[in-house]
């Protein structure tokens, strides 16, 4: 069980969050057919650091990106996004 | 004094004594009867790693399986059963499989009952019986099990003179502690070896820590490290099969921690020769550990076979409690110190070959020294083989171990949490391993499977070769002890076969409970009616004054049908669907998904999740539309509603609103977060009355005062005094309105309608009635014919596609294969003759492949007749064709002609007023 650090809350526990997908998973509605197939289905799953799509559901429900260590769960960052955060 | 019991025999225990310590003090040698063959089994430790003595303590609910003889601590009252014997520990039947336990060598089951899958079943239902271990209690267990966290800067795992100096360092300089211990008394090896430091410094040393704010709790073990210092920890509030004082039996705790030491010593290992597994049979510090501490000397005529110095501190604890040490046999052939070999029979270069014995225990043993074998008389043996350090913990955090060679055993090395190793389970003692001299097929190395040095060889010669694959084949290493007095053992004869060093071959992985959790703990409180939650929709208690019959949906449950009399629940829904074709009815629709989405950018943010255009909706109408998964699947369904300029009402499934909210949120939040748009869940904020019929205007005219909205507009109201939004939605296909109103004041609004609709006689209806309405007018339902497999094209609802694009699986339903014309689609199918089954396959004629299956069947509302909904391969151009819908598994058949979906008013005219 990790500790998220919630750009909004602080550290929590994992419990409180839910795991959404891998963030080179994102497909932005518009994309070109084979990258959002690419995307979907065929897309290589990283060994290793990568970026995250969580949720803070049992806290203040925002989204967040986490960089976690798929292999040793190191969590080196984490951000908000989200409207609150545009420019 | 204290009483209990063990096989239905009264015995006294002194206080603190383990059950094992109360039954050594009793006499008592056989303890259990072993996993496999049956054979006779007594106690061997003194801690959580004994393999043999495994009872059923308590009684009925409360019984608890399997559980160590040395990790219970006797009460009054306790109750304590063998396991694994009939009719008695004494006579067992089983025992008999011992005598041809040649017959039964590893594999024997994979090599055997190989043959039909059905076989397996009947042979493992002898096999279970035959082989195992305690009876689960069947009754529930009258106890609470609670759960909680905690924060701590420093845990210490392990309340022995390592870990008390390491919780006394950390709280006198400030830090935070908590340090648990799995015993009931504190002092670890100090409890067997007290000198300057004794048990009652121990406990000096938890009172300091207690000053210092920090915490000491005992009968506590830590049976899980997790990922970011989370380690979990089982407390016993009360002892296997004891009344709990205050009804709480066990607490979990999940203690997040600033940096974990571990202090968890090291467990000794057995030496295998041939009978090492006779009661009587010891570990050399489990036998110290009950003469020092409990004062239980467990023979009189003592052999104490070792590869260690350690082992000399047991024969002279045992010779100063009056015990005769017959001798003392090192493996090792130079003598030890002379300060600890002092007045004893020692001999080096000394190995014990066979125990004579029985059930009875041991009576002698046959050793090898130096070249000749002699026998010596004994009533126990106490053993050495070295020591194993407890890294389970370690290793769980993701911790390589080291190969340490004095010692002969893996230590903890590279952390990658915040923990650290201290006493001996960072520095066992040294040893000198040596290749054991008995016969190998009864030279145990894993008591508690069974498994033998002879195993261990068949495995080899059968060709496998990596000790995973060796723990698979013989068991070795598994069920409730985890291999942890047996492991090492193996894996030096593994090595030993490969001819290579014990870390060249490896070692298997050490997974959480380090020692086995009872279930009702991990599930705490959610066990029961907590498991599940139940929500219910606002108009609840009404609707159970009215006695309907109750389906689950979602989270809540709804009115499935309002049965009147006798009526049971086909004859309620016919009447139920009857009178809404003819006259009029109403129903709850709570529970429908609905979000309100406001701000300039709405329509856009709905165009996105919305496979249907959403912005040319007029102020004031609403539509249909559905949404698409990233793969271009069909997921749900609903209807949108523009209530002013940039304010839009979305409605969708009961059984998909959390998957709604959540794409709602993604959309909003991650793929569009520019757009200036808000969405709010006013899923429960509105409750919702269906109201269908030929004069659900009439009544809707009636209640508002106005005259009603026409097919799918939209209209604000007040019923009975109340501010409502009037929808005219049609799922029945009838003319009809849905009323939301604030869930807090629904109660009023429904009242009025109800007065209106039985007035003109008509009816409430329920989920029943409704799902022969829908299918009747050909509406999909989500999770029926919506089955996450579905095209637009499937369900023949590509002509409302959203012709830009942009929403969410534009791209997904670009494949080609989502094209083929021999995809499932959606038909109706009349009966010709026969009733149609639920579920039914669709085929041509008998013994042919099936090509679809019947999604939803009913009977028409007026007419009668069977018809069904269905999904058929090409379905959409295959009306008129005549197929058989056959279910085997109801043993009913249907001849059916395909037709188009739409069975009632497919040109929408009962619609208008």
């Amino acid at each position: 069980m990790m500790q998220i650090p919630c750009p909004h809350c602080g550290p929590r526990a994992q419990e409180e969050f839910v795991y959404e997908r891998a963030l080179e998973s994102v497909i932005v509605p518009g994309a070109d057919d084979e990258v959002a197939m690419e995307r979907l289905f065929t897309r290589t799953n990283l060994k290793g650091v990568g970026d995250e799509l969580w949720r803070h559901t049992m806290g203040c429900r925002a989204w967040l990106v986490v960089t976690r260590d798929r292999v040793t769960h190191e969590i080196s960052a984490t951000r908000a996004i989200g409207p609150e955060v545009l420019p | 004094m204290i009483r209990f019991t063990f096989d239905g025999q009264p015995m006294e225990a002194q206080p603190g004594d383990t059950l094992a310590a109360a039954l050594l003090r009793n006499g008592v040698r056989l303890v259990a009867r072993s996993f496999k063959y049956h054979r006779p089994r007594g106690i061997m430790a003194a801690g959580v790693e004994e393999p043999n003595a495994l009872v059923t303590v308590g009684l009925g609910g409360r019984a608890e399986p399997n559980t160590r003889a040395t990790d219970v601590f006797v009460y009054d009252g306790l109750v304590a059963t063998s396991q694994n014997r009939w009719p008695s520990l004494e006579r067992d039947v089983g025992g008999l499989i011992g005598l041809f336990s040649k017959a039964l060598p590893a594999g024997f089951y994979y090599k055997t009952f190989f043959g039909p899958a059905g076989l397996w079943l009947a042979y493992e239902w002898f096999i279970r019986r035959a082989a195992g271990l305690g009876n689960a209690p069947v009754l529930p267990d009258p106890d609470r099990y609670s759960q909680r966290g905690g924060f701590c800067d420093v845990l210490v795992v392990g309340g022995g003179p390592a870990g008390l100096e390491a919780a006394l360092a950390a709280a006198e300089a400030g830090e935070r502690v908590l340090l648990v211990e799995q015993d009931a008394a504190l002092g670890g090896s100090l409890l067997r070896d007290p000198g300057e430091r004794d048990a009652a410094w121990a406990e000096q040393a938890a009172n300091r820590i207690r000053e210092l704010g920090g915490t000491v709790l005992t009968r506590t073990s830590a049976s899980g490290y997790w990922e970011h210092d989370l380690v979990s920890l089982t407390q016993l509030l009360a002892e296997p099969g004891q009344v709990p004082a205050n009804g709480t039996a066990q607490r979990l705790w999940h203690v997040r921690a600033g940096r974990v030491v571990l202090a968890t010593g090291a467990i000794e290992r057995p030496v295998a020769f041939a009978n090492n597994d006779l009661p009587g049979v010891m570990l050399s510090q489990a036998v110290r550990t009950y003469v020092r501490r409990w004062g239980v000397v467990p023979g009189q005529r003592v052999v104490v076979a070792a590869n260690n110095d350690d082992a000399y501190l047991t024969a002279q604890a045992l010779r100063e409690a009056g015990a005769e040490v017959v001798a003392v046999l090192d493996s090792r052939p130079a003598p030890a110190g002379s300060e600890l070999a002092k007045g004893l029979p020692q001999f080096n270069d000394a190995q014990p070959v066979a125990a004579k014995g029985g059930k009875r225990g041991v009576s002698g043993l046959i050793a090898r020294v130096g070249a000749t074998d002699q026998t010596f008389d004994c009533d126990l043996i106490c053993m050495s083989g070295g020591f194993t350090p407890v890294v389970h913990l370690h290793m769980q955090a993701g911790g390589k171990l080291d190969w340490d060679e004095p010692a002969q055993a893996f230590v903890p090395g590279a952390a990658r949490q915040n923990v650290t190793t201290v006493g001996a389970a960072a520095q066992p003692d040294p040893v000198q391993l040596t290749v054991p001299a008995g016969n190998p097929k009864t030279s145990f190395v894993d008591f508690q499977n069974d498994v033998t040095l002879s195993d261990v060889d068949l495995a080899w010669a059968e060709g496998y070769r990596s000790v995973e694959h060796l723990k698979r084949y013989t068991t070795l290493g598994m069920a409730t002890d985890q291999g942890k007095t047996g492991n090492m053992a193996a894996l030096s004869r593994l090595a030993e076969k490969q001819g290579v060093a014990i870390p060249e071959a490896g070692l298997t992985t050490f997974r959480p409970p380090y020692t086995p959790v009872t279930m009702g703990l991990l599930a705490g409180r959610t066990h029961r009616d907590a498991g599940a939650h139940l929500r219910r929709i606002a108009l609840y208690d009404l609707h159970a004054e009215r006695a309907p019959i109750w389906q689950p949906l979602g989270y809540w449950k709804r009115p499935r049908a309002y049965p009147r009399g006798v009526e049971d629940l086909a004859a309620a829904c016919r009447r139920e669907a009857r009178t809404v074709r003819e006259r009029v009815g109403m129903t709850d629709v709570s529970t429908l998904a609905k979000f309100e989405v406001s701000g300039p950018d709405a329509a856009a943010l709905l165009e996105k999740v919305c496979a249907t255009t959403v912005s040319k909706l007029a102020v004031g109408r609403g539509r249909y539309t559905f949404m698409l998964r990233e793969d271009g699947f069909v997921c749900d369904d609903g209807t949108v509603w523009r209530l002013d300029e940039n304010r839009y009402l979305l409605t969708s499934s009961t059984g998909g609103a959390d998957r709604m909210a959540t794409v709602l949120s993604y959309a909003r939040q991650v793929l569009c977060p520019e757009l200036k748009v808000s969405v709010v869940n006013v899923q429960e904020h509105w409750a919702g009355i269906a109201i269908a019929g030929p004069q659900a205007s009439a009544i809707v005219a009636a209640l508002t005062g106005a005259e009603a909205p026409r097919h799918m507009g939209y209209a604000q109201a007040a019923i009975a005094g109340t501010p409502v939004l009037l929808l005219a939605a049609s799922y029945s296909g009838e003319r009809a309105f849905e009323i939301y109103v604030e869930a807090t004041h629904a109660a009023p609004v429904w009242l009025a309608c109800e007065a209106e609709v039985l007035g003109r006689e008509g009816c409430l209806f329920g989920l029943e009635a409704m799902e022969v309405l829908r299918i009747e007018k050909g509406h999909v339902v989500v999770g029926g014919e919506v089955d996450a497999r579905r095209t637009a094209q499937d369900l023949g609802l590509d002509k409302m596609l959203n012709k830009a694009g942009g929403f969410i699986g534009a791209a997904g339903m670009q494949r080609p294969a989502l094209a083929a014309p021999d995809r499932l689609q959606l038909v109706g199918l009349e009966a010709t003759s026969g009733i149609i089954p639920e579920g039914a396959m669709l085929l041509p004629r008998h013994n042919r492949p099936a090509e679809g299956h019947v999604t939803a069947s009913a009977y028409r509302a007026l007419e009668g007749g069977s018809i069904a909904l269905a999904l058929l391969a090409g379905g959409a151009a295959r009306h008129g064709e005549e197929i058989l819908a056959f279910s085997p598994t109801r043993k009913q058949q249907a001849w059916v002609r395909v037709t188009s979906p739409h069975f009632y008013d497919p040109a929408g005219e009962r619609y208008r007023d």
